[in-house]
């Protein structure tokens, strides 16, 4: 899996707060850290410890209480105007937990993807529309002609969050931010889905944070872990590393925590 | 070891809105002639992805059959005493039956249970309207006290019973809602993946409450049910594999998941993201396909379509049980003609 | 229920055919097999009345309940999806309106126009009674607003009128029609109680203005009930009709309210 030492997106002493006074909650307190292009990077942490948060502040749907995001070394923090905000979104994309609330119950898959290319400048024409949406079906091993007519509630759980996928991929984006993908997924579809990760890093070199509470499937499918807790990053580093010898009591306890096949209760 | 549950050949399904007598509308065949059997002292897990019948089944164990659900066949037992399976036509006194029964012989731990606590309600309210439904004359102070206790002698912190709902973890909602419903000892808890929306550290309190009652003899047996096969070698020493309705392989939980005879058996264990050392380099292999709907299922094995072993015989007849083990049977077809059922089957599904 | 009154306000006249100004019989006739109904004060047929009246009413209703919930959606939506300074702005307009009485309106109308249309009395009472659906309306979108769907929409590039449009409408349709027949229920009982202080429309019969007449022919006391009863009585069916539709729909929307094993 190689990938270029080339840091695509940092984030510098990045803070989110909510509420205010002695009710605030941080929910993202000061986390600065580095994605590099091509690799899978997983946050770990239980629900609660920001990792949705910092999701969203990445892709910018949020915006910080204070600290700096850079994308491409250029600095993307402020508010910024809607055209701004595609030019990123073309490149970021993401896929949500809940495949059920995340696709609108009223669009077609057809409709669903043909929006997201609203994206592209200069527009593509007819043809290339079409071909685009077809090929993001097939990358997640759908039939086009026999999904694209088809609304939220006539498809499985899993073909839903496919869709979803391929949704994102529709603009073909250097970044992928999965949020929790699989939580609401089987776990026997499960292993088709992160398989599916894996090969778009591997065929086009795409960079995915992939954010989970399952330090199983973040160990599988990434090159690089985060863990948070309580907002706060408190160990990141090379997979391996961390697998073999976790430092923060956190993370050795998530470790051990996590179900294995060779226990017994 | 004595039998504390038994379900002979239990087939049931959901009927779909339309005209006509209840025979003869189109069902969706949820759940098709299951046979299980769950020991004293034992936890039987139930296994399978969402779609199997296994919630069905779940709530056909404990007693609490609605419409639009009808149990054509079979037969439910627990301690001795037959568990009402009737559903639509059942008399006013039946439904008062089965009230009782729910609770007292069979308690249930739904998916989510949590999410039922009222958001209005102290957990002390919620404990004494479940009790005040089993036993009309308690009184709050014997119903807060009785709870108390319970959660002393588990080790949970009784302070947990002044609170509301909001202001507990979902770990902690789900085990205090475990032990409200095992406060009157039924005999059997069934527990229909009660894990899912918890994280690891959660998920392990609530597994070792469980034994906890287990061991404490506040019930006699546990039925789990779950798609996260490793949780059912934490907690389950037999278990059950359900497919499409049809209960496909059951025996010793090692057994089962460490050298699993039917197909389907062994594509799930593939397919299982374990953090295990040395895994992280091979890419696991899954099933092509989905599993099939069940208002007109697939003829005699339903896993035929995507069984990478399937034979003719698999669309024509419903495979037998067969026996692969000490008390391991699968019902399998291909498993059936090999004599070494296991070795041959595991060879095809691995490549 | 609904349709029965509405039936009966359309097509009732066609079968009578009977002019609603027409005069037949002596003024104050009781009920007879002549004038099912009486006559009122001028000896006009009481049952024609009621029928033309009750259309009348009907359609001043529809005309405010369209106007109202149009007004009310719009302003609604894009406040409760903007919100900060377009919400501020919004619901201060809102807040103004609110103030305003329809009675108020429609005198300073009165004297500026010669004549109050149906129409004109739709108008008022739909333009002076949005503020509630705004309201209802700001508070769904603001919620719908943070849903996931609309993330995803926003993250497609979708510009806030196409959120609005496909994201947030849509969604809030069961609620827009609940609103809608309470408008529409609140809006025929309005046009009745501005009628009978004497704003109704003129040179023409409705629920209102037959109640009108009544009082100032002082039918309570003259013991000329047919004059009075019957329009009360249909005006309150109407009501509760619209209310009995909003209680079905809502039962059809919301699967956790139906009854059990009621088919629908």
């Amino acid at each position: 899996m190689p990938h270029s030492d080339s840091v695509l997106i940092e984030t510098r002493h990045l803070t989110r707060t909510f509420g205010q006074g002695a009710r605030q909650v941080r929910a993202v307190d000061d986390v600065s850290l580095c994605l590099r292009r091509g690799e899978i990077a997983s946050v770990v942490g239980e629900s609660g410890s920001g990792k949705s948060t910092l999701a969203r502040l990445l892709l910018r749907l949020l915006q910080p209480t204070a600290g700096q995001i850079l994308f491409e070394g250029v600095d993307v923090t402020g508010k910024s105007s809607l055209r701004e905000l595609r030019q990123y979104w073309r490149k970021v994309q993401a896929v949500f937990q809940d495949p059920f609330s995340s696709f609108n119950q009223f669009l077609t898959v057809r409709k669903l993807l043909e929006r997201v290319l609203g994206l592209e400048t200069p527009s593509l024409d007819p043809e290339a529309r079409e071909a685009r949406v077809r090929w993001a079906l097939e990358q997640v091993a759908l039939n086009p002609d026999a999904i694209l007519g088809k609304l939220s509630h006539e498809m499985s759980g899993g073909e839903r969050q496919r869709v979803m996928i391929a949704r994102a991929l529709v603009v073909r984006p250097l970044v992928l931010v999965a949020d929790e993908p699989t939580t609401m997924v089987d776990a026997s579809s499960r292993a088709s889905i992160l398989n599916l990760l894996l090969d778009l890093r591997d065929e086009f070199g795409m960079t995915i944070l992939f954010i989970t509470h399952d330090v199983s499937l973040a160990t599988y499918v990434s090159d690089t872990l985060f863990v948070m807790q309580h907002g706060r990053l408190v160990e990141s580093g090379p997979v391996e590393k961390i697998t073999e010898s976790p430092e923060h009591p956190y993370t050795r306890q998530l470790f051990a925590d996590a179900f294995s096949m060779s226990e017994r209760g | 070891m004595s039998l504390l549950l038994e379900a002979r050949h239990v087939t049931a399904g959901y009927v779909l809105e339309g005209t006509g007598p209840i025979e003869t509308r189109p069902t969706i065949q949820a759940v098709a002639d299951v046979s299980l059997e769950l020991q004293e002292g034992d936890v039987l897990g139930i296994a399978g992805e969402s779609g199997c019948g296994k919630s069905t089944l779940a709530t056909i164990l404990a007693g609490v059959v609605r419409p639009p659900l009808r149990v054509t066949a079979g037969e439910v037992w627990i301690a001795g005493q037959e568990v009402p399976l009737e559903g639509p036509a059942g008399a006013p006194s039946k439904g008062r039956q089965s009230a009782d029964l729910l609770g007292r012989v069979v308690a249930m731990l739904p998916q989510g249970a949590m999410n039922a606590l009222n958001p209005t309600l102290g957990v002390q309210d919620f404990v004494y309207d479940v009790l005040r439904s089993h036993i009309p004359e308690i009184t709050r102070q014997e119903a807060v006290e009785r709870a108390k206790e319970r959660m002393e002698r588990l080790g949970l912190p009784p302070r947990v019973l002044g609170a509301y709902p909001h202001q507990l973890s979902g770990g902690m909602k789900q085990r205090v809602v475990a032990v409200v419903s095992t406060l009157l000892n039924p005999d059997v808890l069934v527990a229909d993946e009660p894990t899912s929306a918890l994280d690891v550290t959660s998920q392990r309190m609530l597994l070792a409450l469980l034994l906890n009652f287990l061991e404490q003899r506040i019930i006699r047996g546990i039925v789990f049910i779950t798609h996260e096969l490793p949780l059912l070698r934490y907690i389950a020493r037999r278990v059950a594999v359900m497919y499409a309705g049809q209960l496909v392989e059951v025996g010793p939980t090692d057994r089962v998941l460490f050298t699993p005879s039917h197909p389907y058996t062994q594509a799930l264990m593939h397919a299982t993201i374990v953090l295990e050392k040395g895994t992280r380099r091979q890419r696991i292999k899954t099933v092509g396909g989905a599993p099939p709907e069940l208002v007109t299922p697939p003829p005699g094995c339903r896993f035929h379509p995507r069984c990478p072993v399937a034979m003719p015989i698999c669309s024509q007849a419903v495979p037998p049980t067969v026996p692969v083990g000490e008390r391991h049977e699968a019902a399998c077809w291909y498993v059936a003609g090999d004599p070494s059922g296991e070795a041959g089957a595991a060879g095809h599904a691995a490549q | 229920m609904v349709a029965g009154v509405v039936l009966f306000a359309v097509v009732g006249p066609m079968i009578v055919g009977r002019e609603p100004g027409e005069i037949v019989s002596m003024p104050f006739d009781p009920p007879s097999r002549y004038a099912l109904l009486g006559t009122d004060n001028f000896g006009r047929d009481e049952l024609t009345q009621l029928m033309y009246g009750a259309r009348t009413s009907q359609l001043i209703g529809v005309i405010a309940g369209v106007i109202a919930l149009l007004i009310g959606t719009v302003v609604g939506t894009v406040t409760g999806y903007h919100g900060g300074n377009t919400d501020e702005i919004l619901m201060g307009i809102t807040n103004v309106f609110i103030t305003i009485p329809s009675f108020v309106v429609l005198i300073l109308l009165s004297i500026a126009l010669r004549s109050r249309s149906v129409l004109v009395m739709g108008l008022v009472i739909g333009i002076t009674s949005w503020p509630w659906t705004a309201r209802a309306v700001r508070a769904q979108a603001s919620s719908l607003r943070a849903r996931e769907h609309v993330d995803v929409a926003r993250l497609s590039g979708a510009s806030g009128l196409s959120i609005i449009a496909r994201d947030i409408i849509p969604y809030m349709l069961s609620y827009l029609a609940m609103a809608f027949t309470l408008q529409l229920s609140s809006a025929v009982l309005t046009e009745a109680s501005l009628s009978m202080l004497g704003l109704g429309p003129t040179n023409t019969v409705s629920l209102g203005v037959l109640l009108q007449w009544a009082l100032l022919w002082e039918a309570v006391r003259l013991g000329n009930w047919w004059t009075f009863l019957p329009p009360a009585f249909l005006l309150a069916l109407i009501a509760f009709s619209l209310q009995l539709l909003n209680a079905s729909l809502d039962e059809m929307y919301n699967p956790r309210l139906r009854r059990r094993g009621a088919a629908k």
